[in-house]
């Protein structure tokens, strides 16, 4: 047996060996890779509907990407991501070709070009201070150039010229206590507005020549209490602002530079008042406010005087005002009733006068209509049109016209924030599979193209038409599992609290479900867990997962636990579990006889729960009950603690569940040199196929597996700002691994003249780790393995024969196993995003990091690259097991990017997940992109590829077959007519 | 064929008996040419260089025996050539050399007693050359067996015992990390 499996460890050496990068061809891609574009959750909408041209919607949005959609089906034209610190504060349209948008804090302004995209110019502008930032672009139909753009932030006001982004002037606010609130600059005028409160209670109006940026007038006003904030401007010369009480709405109006202040008490536009709230759609004349949970509308007359017009329910969302034809200005709202959604757009000045009535059919996972953006046409018969941009609860956005749904884009997959993978259901009778399957004839077709394709017989079109059956293979998506475990679900949690199943065949979204719960309206969800795989007992039920979430932002807010069947996703309960959720542990090796997985909930009081509460898990629980331990990293403090399970809270609750804790031992991390920048422990499903590391001389070295260790990188507090803000003398960076159930320190290496951020991987008894050396001015990758001592004396040939050794009996953290490392550390020469390590279902397979780089690609890179055996001049030996000549840096192989020519755009987050045959693994990539793809980090040494023509093998074999005959005959012929001779 | 042989016979004109009866003299209407004698040589009678005379084909037997055993010495030398020339690393060549080291002195140990078989005889020594010819197959078969060690496919190092052994199960369980903010 064992020398089977050397052979067959041998054969993949040479396998992997003899190709030392993945690569792909062209025609491949897309075979087992889909990618999907997303732009995240819009902020900012700008319709571009001109009779000529393509009609588009330039939005911007949380993920900070600026798109430029097509309004008739919702594709991308294009798309820029900015960085993650690069916020998007306005985005409009100038000259009517260029699209402007002001980033991070109002100190960075870009056009593009309008059509295709390209960046026009880019201007960064000073920034002395934290302060709102407004874009201010005039509209001016009649393009004349004189019109400036002008921009607010961090304390100046800049006016910059919209076509080569020159700064034509700026003006300094950044007086003490000055907080500017509005910049107006009317139609038709050469005079800038800007309004601002100085300590919050004096009110002080500029007036700015718009060609020069001298100040023309200033005017201020004490105004006896305070303002809060919010401020709506509600005309060019007027502004409501509610005070810091929040129950009185104050009017500012400064015609000709006077200002002044009319108080209205919000008690005597509605009856049961109280906290008011100013919301943000800007209508002209008049102002949304939100009161006792109901919306009012309130006109503001031309002497500032206040009136109520109309309420409505808190359920409701509006857009800005949109001028349509005759003066007249429109807005639209859209409240929900059942499930459908109700779309009305009425006049501003008359709110009787209804424009539109829309009822449209709403699918209940998409929540509540969050925003709204509106947009004229005129139709055939000179009425007015309206399309309204809808964002949803669930981050989606739909267009919406005349009466349905034009298009839909989920774009809640911007913000994944956590995935697990899930099994599809077996193939049944009955069940019904939606594809059908193929008829022997089309099979044969297909082969016979295929046939003709490996022969180079195939003609163009024959080529495109082989190229589209691999595409559409009928078994990449179809709805059940198959034998190699290729069609599996991912599972993504995203931050608007949505589940979404992706099928790996196609990447379509196979169901999605909205979070609910019992105690709140919308939980946020936390993390996601699989609750329930059945694979050996309990066959008839469904698998599950567990989504933990939260009532609240803060850590003491109750959760909720959420379980959703993952073949339907459908959810099967969702329990308000009245204590705070501060950790979850999930304790993978214990399940109960439906095959649910005991977890273990920490609260803030030092409490854990027991789930799923059952008398049967907590049986399994309490024999196990000394031997589970939790530990807490409180990165603030740089402390870690470790904590042992003491009793039952029995003396203080009722629940049977709910567990004391006792602090058991502590870490404590000197705060004047030391912080904890990075922490990570191994995926707790990994499977590791031996414990024992063969070298090249036979010599076996025993690998310290354990579940139990967490890797802690710490640096220096100055070096734990941005890359180069320290000297390499100031900073350091020590790396920790402990162990979680001793809290015992394993080991400790210290890199001098380092720095943050540590990217790191955790698999087997190896650490990863990428960080940048300020010295060598790059970035440095070190491997870090660990071996244990204790168990090298195992080598007695006969001993092991016979089966008396101690490698398999259980080992405890409390017997103090001796442990060495070796290590070693290499250049790499790009900035990294994440990393991860492929995982396969026995282990067997060799690895490869994937690592994310500062491009948004994957690379995938062997292990055997970061391995602390390579030696400048390996032996022969050493050569023929695969061990690469050491180098001072790691090669970069373009091919061995597995995301090809593509970009997954913000990447955060890589997850490998590991498929039925031996050596493949399912990658699955998220940022604002999705991104997936199929691995062999050995090649396919276990099955055929797709593209193998089983076509020609079975002609060959016929025609071989024939041949054998063929010969046959004709050499007894040949016999026959010699014995006649 | 059997018409045709009655046909044959039937039709018989003339016939030659080649059939040589020329032991019995006065059956023959020729006589023997003078100076012929029929009678077979005659044996030398003396007994002494009769026994002279077996000892040396028993000798001769002896000698070819000892050949025989001694024969896989130098397949020995040439295996051992080239297994040398085969290198230490394991392919198609290396593998096919050392199973066919392994083979032909178990197939020749197999069949020992056959390979003596013709110099069987009671006068001659056979153990020996038995013995010398089974040491140097099982001589040759431990190359092999060196040879298949040497290339690592023999379990005899502690690797190839414990490298299907799974990490030992780990008696405690902890799990954490950062609090959910």
């Amino acid at each position: 047996m064992a020398m089977a499996l050397r052979l067959y460890l041998l054969l993949i050496v040479f396998v992997s060996s003899a190709i030392v990068s993945f690569s792909l061809y062209e025609d491949q891609v897309g075979l087992m890779d889909w990618h999907q574009r997303y732009i995240g959750k819009v902020k900012h909408a700008v319709f571009h509907t001109q009779k000529t041209g393509r009609k588009r919607v330039i939005v911007s949005t949380e993920e900070n990407v600026v798109a430029s959609l097509d309004l008739r089906h919702g594709e991308i034209f294009w798309r820029h991501v900015l960085g993650t610190k690069d916020a998007i504060d306005g985005v409009d349209i100038a000259l009517g070709k260029y699209v402007i948008t002001l980033s991070s804090e109002g100190s960075m302004l870009r056009a593009w070009n309008l059509p295709d995209g390209q960046m026009v110019w880019e201007t960064s502008l000073h920034s002395a201070q934290h302060s709102k930032s407004l874009l201010s672009v005039p509209v001016n139909l009649k393009f004349d150039k004189d019109y400036s753009i002008l921009v607010f932030g961090g304390g100046y006001l800049h006016a910059v010229s919209p076509i080569d982004g020159e700064l034509l002037w700026k003006k300094d606010f950044t007086a003490e206590g000055f907080e500017v609130q509005r910049v107006l600059q009317p139609l038709e005028s050469s005079i800038v507005y800007v309004l601002g409160f100085l300590h919050s209670s004096e009110a002080i109006v500029y007036q700015i020549d718009s060609k020069s940026g001298e100040v023309v007038a200033e005017k201020s006003k004490a105004f006896p209490g305070r303002f809060s904030g919010e401020i709506s401007a509600v005309s060019n010369d007027k502004v409501v602002v509610l005070d810091s009480t929040r129950s009185i709405l104050v009017t500012i109006s400064f015609v000709d530079g006077e200002i002044s202040f009319q108080k209205t008490l919000i008690s005597s536009l509605v009856e049961d008042s109280g906290e008011a709230e100013i919301l943000s759609p800007l209508l002209s004349n008049m102002l949304a406010v939100k009161v006792n949970k109901r919306t009012i509308f309130v006109r503001v007359g031309d002497q500032g005087k206040l009136e109520m017009v109309d309420s409505l329910s808190d359920e409701t969302a509006m857009s800005d005002s949109l001028p349509v034809a005759d003066d007249q200005v429109a807005f639209a709202s859209v409240h929900h009733e059942g499930s459908k959604i109700h779309l009305t757009v009425k006049l501003v000045d008359d709110l009787d006068t209804v424009l539109l009535r829309e009822s449209i059919q709403m699918d209940q996972h998409r929540g509540r209509v969050d925003r709204v953006f509106i947009n004229n046409y005129i139709k055939t018969d000179r009425s007015n049109g309206f399309r309204a941009l809808i964002v949803m609860e669930d981050h989606s956005l739909l267009l919406l016209q005349q009466g349905a749904i034009v298009w839909s884009r989920e774009e809640g997959l911007a913000s994944v924030t956590d995935v697990t993978t899930a099994e599809l259901p077996v193939e049944k009778d009955g069940v019904s599979v939606a594809k059908v399957e193929h008829t022997l004839v089309d099979w044969l077709k297909g082969h016979i193209l295929k046939l003709k394709g490996s022969l180079l017989l195939a003609s163009p079109e024959d080529v495109v038409a082989i190229q589209e059956m691999r595409m559409k293979s009928s078994g990449r998506s179809k709805l059940t599992r198959d034998h190699n475990g290729f069609r599996k679900l991912f599972i993504a949690l995203t931050r608007a609290g949505k589940l979404f199943a992706l099928h790996t065949g196609d990447g379509r979204i196979v169901w999605s479900t909205l979070l609910n719960s019992p105690a709140c309206a919308r939980p946020s969800g936390i993390s996601l867990y699989q609750w329930q795989v059945p694979h050996h007992h309990a066959m008839d039920e469904n698998p599950s997962v567990l989504v933990v979430g939260r009532c609240g932002s803060d850590s003491s807010s109750p959760g909720v636990l959420s379980f959703v069947d993952v073949y339907t996703g459908k959810e099967i309960s969702s329990s308000d579990i009245g204590h705070s959720v501060v950790q979850v542990m999930p304790l993978p090796l214990f399940t109960d006889s439906t095959e649910q997985r005991l977890h273990l909930i920490a609260d803030t009081d030092g409490h854990v729960h027991l789930y799923p509460k059952t008398p049967e898990a907590l049986g399994i629980f309490q024999r196990e009950f000394q031997n589970v331990y939790w530990y807490n990293v409180e990165g603030d403090d740089g402390i870690i603690r470790g904590h042992g399970m003491k009793s039952s809270c029995a003396g203080e609750t009722a629940d049977e569940y709910c567990f004391t804790t006792r602090e058991l031992w502590t870490v404590v991390f000197p705060s004047e040199s030391e912080k904890i920048i990075s922490t990570l422990t191994r995926k707790p499903n990994e499977v590791v196929h031996t414990q024992a590391k063969v070298s090249t001389d036979q010599d076996v070295l025993y690998k310290y597996v354990s579940r139990n260790l967490l890797f802690v990188a710490t640096v220096s507090p100055k070096g734990a700002g941005e890359i180069g803000s320290v000297t390499p003398e100031e900073s350091a960076l020590v790396v920790y691994l402990i162990d979680t159930v001793t809290g015992r320190i394993l080991h400790r290496l210290s890199h001098q003249g380092c720095q943050g951020p540590v990217h790191a991987v955790f698999s087997e008894n190896w650490v990863v780790y990428h960080y940048f050396n300020l010295r060598a001015h790059k970035y440095e990758v070190t491997v870090v393995e660990i071996y244990d001592q204790s168990r090298a004396e195992n080598k007695n040939v006969w001993k092991l024969v016979l089966g008396k050794h101690n490698l398999t009996a259980p080992i405890s953290s409390y017997s103090r196993p001796e442990m060495f490392t070796k290590s070693q550390s290499y250049f790499f020469p790009q900035s990294v995003k994440t990393i991860a390590v492929t995982s396969t279902a026995k282990g067997i397979t060799s690895k490869q990091l994937l690592i994310g780089t500062i491009g948004d690609q994957i690379l995938a890179l062997d292990k055997r690259f970061v391995d602390p055996r390579r030696t400048l001049n390996p032996s022969q030996a050493e050569k023929e097991e695969g061990i690469i000549p050491l180098t001072d840096s790691l090669p970069i192989i373009p091919q061995s990017y597995i995301t090809h020519s593509l970009k997954v755009e913000g990447l955060r987050g890589i997850v490998t997940a590991p498929a039925k045959l031996e050596s493949t693994t399912h990658v699955f990539a998220y940022g604002v992109d999705l991104f997936y793809t199929r691995l062999a980090p050995s090649k396919t040494y276990d099955s055929l590829t797709d593209d193998f023509s089983y076509a020609l093998l079975l002609i060959t074999i016929v025609a071989l077959v024939a041949a054998i005959y063929i010969t046959w005959a004709l050499s007894e012929k040949k016999e026959l007519s010699e014995k006649w001779r | 064929m059997d018409k045709g042989k009655a046909v044959m016979g039937a039709g018989r004109r003339w016939a030659v008996d080649f059939s040589d009866q020329s032991t019995v003299p006065s059956s023959r209407d020729i006589l023997d040419p003078p100076g012929f004698s029929r009678a077979p040589p005659e044996q030398d009678d003396s007994a002494t260089s009769r026994q002279k005379k077996d000892a040396e084909a028993n000798w001769k037997l002896q000698q070819k025996a000892w050949e025989v055993a001694q024969s896989p010495f130098k397949n020995l030398m040439m295996m051992g050539f080239m297994m040398w020339m085969a290198g230490n690393t394991v392919h198609l060549f290396s593998i096919g050399i050392t199973f066919s080291a392994l083979w032909q002195p178990l197939s020749a140990l197999q069949s020992v007693g056959k390979i003596f078989e013709p110099f069987k005889d009671n006068k001659v020594e056979l153990l020996m050359p038995k013995l010398v010819f089974l040491a140097l197959n099982l001589g040759g078969l431990a190359l092999g067996i060196w040879k298949l060690n040497t290339l690592g496919l023999l379990p005899t190092h502690a690797s190839d015992w414990v490298s299907s052994l799974p990490p030992p199960q780990e008696v405690e369980h902890s799990g954490g990390g950062y609090v959910f903010h």
